[in-house]
Formats: C-alpha cells, sequence, structure tokens
C-alpha cells in the first residue's frame, strides 16, 4: 500500500530508470549480468567522503601536509582526487582502536596497503578498484574474473556452511532475491583493505552484497559490512558500476606479481640496482 | 504420432546420456573436472611403442603408486639426521600430492603416454634453437650444492635475477603443463572449473589461480600483444569446442617454447561427466615438427579453494637469499 502511494510520487520526482528500460535476460528469465564492469568513482582511493589531498602517504609540512618522502617524486600524479564517498552517511563506524589502527595504517600506507604488494585484493574492495572485472554468467554459476592480479570469485548457489578455511577472497553464497543478486562473504583472512587510505577490518568481517542491473549500462551495488571487532555496527557502501561499452571489451592480463618483484625481492639480485 | 513420440523419447534419452546443452543448443561443459592421472606425457620406455597398457599393467601401475603414497605417508622418524650437504633433500611429503590413482582410459584402453603423436609417445627432436633454450632451463633446475655458475663462469647464472627463475617458483603462472595450454594433469591441485557463456568459455586453473578467457568467436590480438599464456579464441566444429592459442611472451612457461608457440586444444563431450581433451602443439622455433596428446577431463563434485601463492611466496626470497650466500661463502674460501 504504502509503496503504491509511493511509486506515483517517485514516478514524477525520480524517474525509475528500470521501469522503462527492457533489461537483458538469460533464458531461465534471470537478468543477464555477463560483459566488463567496472567502477567510476574514487573510491578505491579513499571510500570515506574526502577532500582531494597532497598524496597517497603524507607529512607534515611547514604550513600542513605535504607528500611523504616515498611518494614526493611522483608529483600530481601522486596525489588523491576527492569524492563523496561510497560510505552511506560519509564516515565509517569505528571502534577507537581501530580507528586509531586505520589512522596509522595511512602513515604508513605503502608499507601496509596489500595492494603495494599485488596481493588479492578482497571483497568489496575488488569491486570498485581502478581496473575492469568481467561477470561469467549462465543457469548455474555466477563468476566475477576480476583483472587485478587475477583475482576471482564464484559465487557458490548451495550454501556449503561456514568457510572451512580462510582467504584473501572470502567464501561466497549466493541467492536471487527476485531480480537482485545477494551475495554473503565470509570466510576471510582478515589482511585485506577496503582501499588506499588504511580502511581495515578484521577476519570477522561479513560483506552482504545486493547486485541489481538497473539498465543494460549500469549495476547498482550495494554491501553491508558488520564486523564486531573492528566497528560498532553494521554500515553500508554503495556505488553505481558501469558497463564498459567499448567494442569487443574484456579484461587484460595485469600479473602485478611481476610488477612488485624489484620491490620485493630486488635487493637480492646478484647485482642489485641502486636503491 | 508413435513414430513421433519414439523419436522425442529417443533423443531425449540421447541427451541426457550426453549431457544438458546450453540454451544456445552447445554442449554444456560448465562445472568442475579433476584431472589428476597417472599416465604421464612421456611414455615410460617400458612400454617402447605402445600406445596402450593391458589391463595388468594398469593395475601393477596403481599398485605401485598406491604403495609409494602409502610408504611415504608414514610419520617421518623424529630423530632423523640432516641431509648431506649439497645432497638431495627430496620433494614435499606425500601429503601435498595428489597425482590421482589411476591411468588414463579411453575408449576402455588404459592409455601409456598423454601424447599421441609422435607415434613413440615421445617428444620431437628439438631444433638447434630449441636445444639451446632447454639447456639453459636445465640450469635453473640444478641443485646448488655450491654456486656452480661462479666455477662455470655462467653469465647471467640461473639464480641472478628474479626474471631467470620458472614461472612457478615467482608465482606467476603455474607449471607449463598444468594451466597450458596444454593444460595436463600435475602432481597436485589438478582442479579446472568450466564456466561456459554465450561469447565465452572461463577456464578456472587451480593451481596458482590461473583465469583463461576463451573469447569466442573471436579474432587474435595483433602480434604485438602477447601474454604468458596467450591469447586464446574459441570456435564450435559441431560439438567440439576448438580453442587456438597464439600471441605468447617470449618465454612462456611451456618447457623450452618460444614466442612462435601456437596450440590448437578441442574438447568434446564423451558422456554426461567426461571431456575428451585433445591438443596439438607446434612451435617450428624449438620443435622439428608439431606433438599431439589426449586425456579425459572426469568431473567432480570436490570444492575448488583459493589457491593464494604470491602472498606466502616465502621460498622464493629463500631461493634467491640463498644463492647470495653460497656466493659469498664461495668468495670467502677462494679470497680474490
Amino acid at each position: 500500500m504504502t509503496r503504491l502511494l509511493l511509486t506515483g510520487g517517485l514516478l514524477l520526482s525520480l524517474p525509475d530508470v528500470s521501469a522503462q528500460v527492457r533489461l537483458p535476460r538469460l533464458p531461465n528469465g534471470r537478468p543477464d549480468f555477463n560483459g566488463v564492469w567496472q567502477a567510476a568513482s574514487s573510491a578505491h582511493f579513499d571510500i570515506e567522503r574526502h577532500m582531494a589531498r597532497h598524496s597517497l602517504m603524507l607529512r607534515d609540512g611547514p604550513h600542513g601536509p605535504l607528500p611523504a618522502q616515498q611518494t614526493l617524486a611522483l608529483g600530481a600524479v601522486g596525489a588523491v582526487p576527492g569524492g563523496m564517498g561510497i560510505v552511506e552517511g560519509g564516515r565509517i563506524p569505528y571502534k577507537p582502536e581501530a580507528l586509531k589502527l586505520r589512522d596509522e595504517n595511512r602513515q604508513h600506507w605503502i608499507e601496509r596497503d596489500p595492494e603495494v604488494k599485488c596481493y588479492l585484493p578482497g571483497i568489496p574492495r575488488a569491486n570498485y578498484m581502478p581496473f575492469p572485472f568481467e561477470i561469467m554468467q549462465n543457469a548455474t554459476q555466477f563468476f566475477f574474473a576480476y583483472e587485478y592480479a587475477g583475482a576471482h570469485r564464484d559465487v557458490l548457489f548451495k550454501d556449503p556452511g561456514p568457510a572451512e578455511t580462510d582467504s584473501w577472497m572470502g567464501q561466497a553464497v549466493g541467492k536471487w532475491e527476485g531480480d537482485t543478486l545477494v551475495i554473503e562473504n565470509t570466510g576471510f583472512n582478515g589482511q585485506t583493505w577496503f582501499d588506499r587510505a588504511g580502511n581495515h577490518h578484521s577476519s570477522q568481517l561479513k560483506v552482504v552484497e545486493r547486485l541489481k542491473l538497473m539498465t543494460p549500462y549500469h549495476i547498482q551495488y550495494e554491501a553491508t559490512i558488520t564486523d564486531p571487532e573492528v566497528f560498532t555496527g553494521p554500515w553500508k557502501i554503495a556505488l553505481p558500476l558501469y558497463r564498459r561499452m567499448e567494442k569487443d571489451a574484456r579484461i587484460m592480463d595485469f600479473r602485478c606479481v611481476e610488477f612488485v618483484e624489484e620491490l620485493i625481492y630486488g635487493e637480492h639480485r646478484r647485482n642489485p640496482l641502486k636503491r | 504420432m508413435r513414430c513421433t513420440v519414439t523419436g522425442f523419447l529417443f533423443a531425449l534419452a540421447t541427451a541426457t546420456a550426453q549431457g544438458q546443452r546450453t540454451p544456445e543448443g552447445k554442449p554444456d561443459f560448465s562445472g568442475m573436472y579433476d584431472i589428476a592421472s597417472l599416465t604421464p606425457l612421456v611414455r615410460p620406455a617400458q612400454f617402447g611403442t605402445r600406445l596402450e597398457m593391458t589391463d595388468a599393467e594398469a593395475e601393477a601401475l596403481a599398485k605401485k603408486v598406491a604403495a609409494t603414497v602409502a610408504a611415504d605417508s608414514r610419520a617421518s622418524d623424529p630423530d632423523r639426521k640432516a641431509p648431506a650437504a649439497g645432497g638431495d633433500i627430496g620433494s614435499y611429503n606425500q601429503l601435498w600430492f595428489d597425482r590421482g590413482t589411476q591411468a588414463t582410459r579411453i575408449g576402455g584402453k588404459w592409455r601409456t603416454s598423454i601424447l599421441t603423436d609422435p607415434p613413440d609417445g615421445r617428444l620431437p627432436e628439438l631444433t638447434p634453437e630449441g636445444k639451446a633454450i632447454a639447456a639453459r632451463n636445465a640450469l635453473r633446475n640444478r641443485t646448488p650444492g655450491e654456486p656452480f655458475w661462479i666455477k662455470e663462469n655462467l653469465k647471467p647464472g640461473p639464480f641472478d635475477d628474479p626474471e631467470l627463475r620458472p614461472l612457478t617458483e615467482r608465482c606467476l603462472g603455474t607449471f607449463g603443463t598444468s594451466a597450458g595450454p596444454p593444460m595436463l594433469p600435475a602432481g597436485y591441485n589438478n582442479l579446472k572449473q568450466i564456466v561456459q557463456t554465450k561469447d565465452r568459455i572461463l577456464i578456472l586453473n587451480e593451481m596458482i589461480h590461473d583465469v583463461r578467457i576463451v573469447r569466442m568467436n573471436a579474432e587474435h590480438d595483433p602480434p604485438d600483444m602477447r601474454r604468458w599464456f596467450g591469447d586464446s579464441v574459441g570456435r564450435w566444429e559441431g560439438d567440439t569446442l576448438v580453442v587456438d592459442t597464439t600471441n605468447f611472451n617470449d618465454t612462456p612457461g611451456l618447457f623450452s617454447a618460444s614466442r612462435n608457440l601456437h596450440i590448437v586444444e578441442r574438447f568434446t563431450r564423451i558422456d554426461a561427466n567426461t571431456l575428451s581433451y585433445k591438443f596439438t602443439v607446434e612451435d617450428p622455433t624449438v620443435w622439428t615438427r608439431p606433438w599431439s596428446g589426449e586425456v579425459v577431463w572426469p568431473r567432480t563434485t570436490q570444492r575448488l579453494y583459493e589457491y593464494a601463492c604470491h602472498e606466502g611466496n616465502y621460498s622464493f626470497m629463500g631461493i634467491l637469499k640463498g644463492a647470495r650466500l653460497l656466493e659469498t661463502e664461495a668468495l670467502r674460501k677462494t679470497p680474490e
């Protein structure tokens, strides 16, 4: 009843595009998510709302923050663009000690961010990194292949119970609620981050994602995040994911393991390069 | 009328025996496969030119492997001595291996080798360039009890830089014959997951989590676009999925292959739970002729767990640091 009343009002003010656009569907009637998708946001820098800042890592300068020594040479390329954030309400409800760790993480970003070492990104971070990912969906499978680090995720539609082992990408159990795919992610190892701003969680992390195809060209992505060790309560993120429209869009190889060998192992070469 | 019904029922029965089809009418290969097998790529000398082994031979092989597994699964002697310096320290414990329990069986016959061509079941002769690459690669696997590369004045030495080590040690990609192509049985982590859609065939290789995305009815990338595991495009020839892979990097993981490596794989259904996997490898820079083989991919209900290799790659650091230590010790013994 309420919905009926509301619908009239919403149609006048906020046109519901999904009602007007014919969604692509699989022969079994499910919305067809097949394709290459990518976020267009600054969430990968910082999921909280933030103004642009000098650098990914800062130190105190005479008149305010300046780029840290390790990121200085990058100049404007190493600066962080601003963003309204993807966290509902703008701020993550950290427990005090967890907030302290976040700030410390930010100060030591280059040593601590798992992305710098090309480690698997975890969920939800994989979904809004500045790389495309491809969804492969058929009648029984729903598979995410991420360009970054060759990460991937197979959504299980039969719940196997609690994850038997911790992992970087977690265990994804999916179910359909009408046209919305709901994925419950658990079984994390607690070593991944949310972004390049030190936002973190523990192995108690639980991420319940909701993916809804709004038009053939965009998905509304939402996730509810709980972690009783780190946060005072559940919180939500939301952002659209856009279809990559290039002809023959695809994910490329980004085997960044190769790109961090000099960083991780370079000093153990027989003739190390000058550092 | 009756004829039509019978015909329909027959078609239905056949479809069931042959497994599901996709909405587009193609055989549906989606699912999980465990391709572990005791049949090696190259035919053991004892079988001569025979492609098939007898039931008795297959049973003997299975028993021999089972006995080895049982023997190596016993608890280690807590008082055992350290191996001699520079000696063979062996490999993983059996716990880590999962080679399967029987040989490959195709059409009811046990196979002596995966290789079907050349008919002798051995890899073809290498070209002079292939021999040079193979010799260089062999150096990587020499166990260094001493820094032989100093004594033999090898420049570069096989342990000088990360880039000179095999892809597997670097967690960059797995054994050339596991992620492939061709994707063949290995000593462990033999699961393959196929996700099939209208435009894509995704094959996830469990070991070191290699995701292969085969673009259907697509053209290969331009020749300057190269990848460690090549660029794979697919097409249907009737009910056979044909995957063509080119555009490899200069040093692909497959044995001593070069950037001119070209692989054709053919997936067909034997029955609802088994795929036939045939492949042909050609690289005129390295081998004097193409080589081909066949294995089966049986479906499994096992789950595939995350294989995070790089994140815990402590051994690679150890390999490089160990080489540096050997060099330092050698220099200390013979001051210049």
